[in-house]
């Protein structure tokens, strides 16, 4: 059986998402746009963190970071999305950097502390810098405008998400594939290797570090939009957390892996939430009480469990699925080799 | 009252709420030591074993001495069993990937807790004097005192341990040097499982005394985030470090939240972290053995 090349798979699954909106109903446009919004954020983390190999606890800040950028952009500047947005990017990377740079010249722990640091820090500002943030009653943002023409409803703001999610998913395949995205690699699995054959690390990381908040900044710009307000509840700890899980789950260090980790994490919550309450008006038991620490304790098995079972994440196990369903006969004892070298 | 008395005052409850903050960061610091693992599931050890204790003291009615052996025992219990089935598979994996374990753990306890204990608040039984120490004209409310005097004597009494037992020098010499320690007969994965249960006692104490003094909640757990600038300015790897560092730091949340308002001591730990990234990495007492690059 001959593959079919897999840019065939990516435009038809573009050409099918432009046309959701047609097919199915309004709540699943709300829920793709939010799905959207969090490929981009994953995105974002898995070049820190997959690629690069910098952990970071605090990428839900940033992405709040460009949400309030947005929000202010239009009420103090009056500046039209498609200058808001970019600039919600650029002000996440800028604070992305200002934590980052103390620690980012030393290995281990240190910047995982800083993130942390920004998460909380961060938080502190959006909740009682009152005078601009408004404290925890939020901003408003009004409908973007493209010529006249306002995206006042999920579904238009939806294409906006889907045109960003396909130019940024392209950006960031393709910087992986240029010389930054190997010296990312190289940074993450043998810096002192890297830096002796003339890979400027501390260069790469803070980049990288730069790519990735820009990323989740984008994402907050578009989750203003989306959500037309903003406060602070919607950037804690827990939506880092979440970023986190997804970038595991879908496989640290893969573009597709990102993609897929972001929908498996966006849909586990309602599958968890369909199961639950079917289970539990069968048993008679009230399982809506429990359904956030449920959420938690499942993000907390899934990162173990990945990390210990199959590091690699979902990315890998489609790949093994597709050389099992794809390969012909005479291929099969070379995956049966990469399989048993696969097992650390 | 003149301003001066109302610092002094602020000061001593900010001290003596950094006795119990050194014995949350004594656990983290062993376990780091001995296996370079950052835990960052201690919190969540802590209130799980104040849930332990508040179970076997309230619930089963055990009373106050046994329900805390229980708790005790059952804490030990929970970590073996995250050191032995969550964190050796890991041995020898990325540094980031075994934080992200301890993380994931963290986040697992919570849940838990949350859907088997609920997540309102209870009542921890009183087990410290409530009547208020006086220090000359100095005023701090008994629950806090106490806890701090309970907080320092078993850091003092572990800090030695650490450094006089036989166990205490199998712990350094397998942080010095992992091979050369195995060679010399030193089991090293028994070590690391030693450093596990020190953060489970630890972690009890800390859990219990914080319950105390504060309410029971899922959400106690957070209170081990801020101790990450006490392990920071203490140097991660200084046992010594944290009885000074937690003591630092928690007199300087209570002063800031007495010069700059109560909302700023939430963020001051962080801060705090911040600066001494920038300024010497090593803390206070750590050794050089950060790596700059």
């Amino acid at each position: 059986m001959a593959r079919i090349p897999s840019i065939i798979w990516a435009v038809a699954l573009v050409v099918v998402l432009a046309a959701l909106p047609a097919i199915v109903p309004r709540y699943w446009i709300y829920f793709a746009g939010i799905l959207g919004i969090n490929i981009i954020a994953v995105h974002g983390l898995n070049i820190m963190t997959g690629y690069t190999g910098l952990l970071s606890l605090g990428h839900a800040a940033f992405v709040g970071v460009g949400a309030y950028t947005v929000a202010l952009a239009q009420s103090k500047l009056a500046l039209p999305f498609y200058l808001a947005i970019p600039l919600a990017g650029l002000v996440a990377a800028i604070m992305g950097i200002g934590f980052g740079l103390p620690s980012l010249r030393i290995r281990g722990l240190y910047l995982v502390i800083a993130t942390l640091a920004a998460q909380f820090l961060l938080n502190f500002v959006f909740v009682h810098w009152q005078s601009v943030t408004n404290g925890d009653a939020g901003l408003t943002v009004l409908p973007a405008t493209i010529f006249g023409y306002p995206l006042n409803t999920e579904t238009r703001v939806y294409y906006l998400i889907l045109a960003c999610d396909v130019a940024l998913t392209l950006f960031a395949f393709n910087v992986i594939r240029s010389r930054v995205g190997r010296a990312f690699i190289a940074v993450r699995e043998r810096d002192r290797t890297a830096e002796v054959l003339g890979v400027r690390i501390v260069w790469y990381k803070f980049v990288a570090f730069a790519l990735g908040s820009f990323y989740a900044g984008v994402a907050g710009g578009l989750l203003a939009y989306f959500n037309q307000f903003v406060n602070p509840e919607q950037f804690g700890l827990v939506l880092s957390v979440f970023f986190l899980s997804a970038v595991i789950v879908g496989g640290m260090g893969s573009t597709l892996g990102a993609i897929l980790g972001a929908v498996f994490m966006t849909l586990l919550p309602e599958f968890l939430r369909g199961g639950g309450l079917a289970i539990g008006t069968a048993l008679g038991f009230d399982i809506a009480a429990i359904l956030v620490p449920l959420r938690e304790t499942v993000f907390g098995l899934l990162i173990v469990g990945f990390l210990i079972l199959e590091p690699r994440g979902l990315a890998q196990l489609w790949k093994r699925a597709q050389q099992k369903f794809l390969t012909t006969p005479a291929t099969i004892p070379i995956t049966l080799i990469g399989k048993q070298g696969d097992n650390r | 009252m003149n301003p001066i008395m109302v610092f002094a005052e602020y000061s001593a409850v900010g001290i003596a709420a950094g006795g119990i903050y050194a014995l949350i960061a004594l656990g983290t610091v062993v376990i780091f030591k001995s296996s370079q693992t950052f835990n960052f599931a201690m919190g969540e050890m802590m209130m799980l074993s104040a849930y332990f204790f508040y179970t076997a003291a309230v619930i089963f009615d055990f009373g106050l001495l046994p329900g805390f052996i229980l708790a005790l025992v059952g804490s030990i219990a929970v970590a073996l069993l995250i050191e032995r089935f969550a964190l050796r598979p890991m041995l020898g994996r990325p540094f980031i990937a075994i934080v992200m374990v301890t993380f994931g753990i963290g986040s697992i306890i919570r849940g838990v807790v949350s859907m088997v204990w609920g997540p309102t608040d209870l009542q921890s039984p009183a087990i410290l004097a409530r009547t208020p120490v006086m220090i000359g004209s100095l005023f701090i409310p008994g629950k806090t005192a106490r806890a701090f005097a309970v907080a320092v004597v078993i850091v003092g009494g572990l800090i030695a341990f650490l450094r006089y037992s036989r166990a205490g020098i199998a712990l350094r010499a397998a942080a010095a040097d992992q091979i050369t320690a195995y060679s010399m007969g030193i089991d090293v994965r028994r070590v690391i499982a030693f450093t596990w249960v020190i953060a489970a006692i630890t972690g009890c104490i800390s859990g219990v005394l914080m319950a105390n003094v504060n309410s029971l909640t899922p959400n106690l757990g957070l209170v081990a985030l801020n101790v990450l600038s006490v392990i920071i300015l203490g140097g991660m790897n200084s046992i010594g470090g944290v009885l000074v560092a937690g003591l630092i730091i928690g007199w300087l949340e209570s002063v800031t939240g007495f010069l700059l308002g109560t909302e700023f001591r939430e963020i001051t730990p962080y801060v705090l972290a911040l600066l001494i990234l920038l300024v010497r990495p090593t803390g206070l007492f750590g050794t050089a053995e950060i790596e700059r690059i």
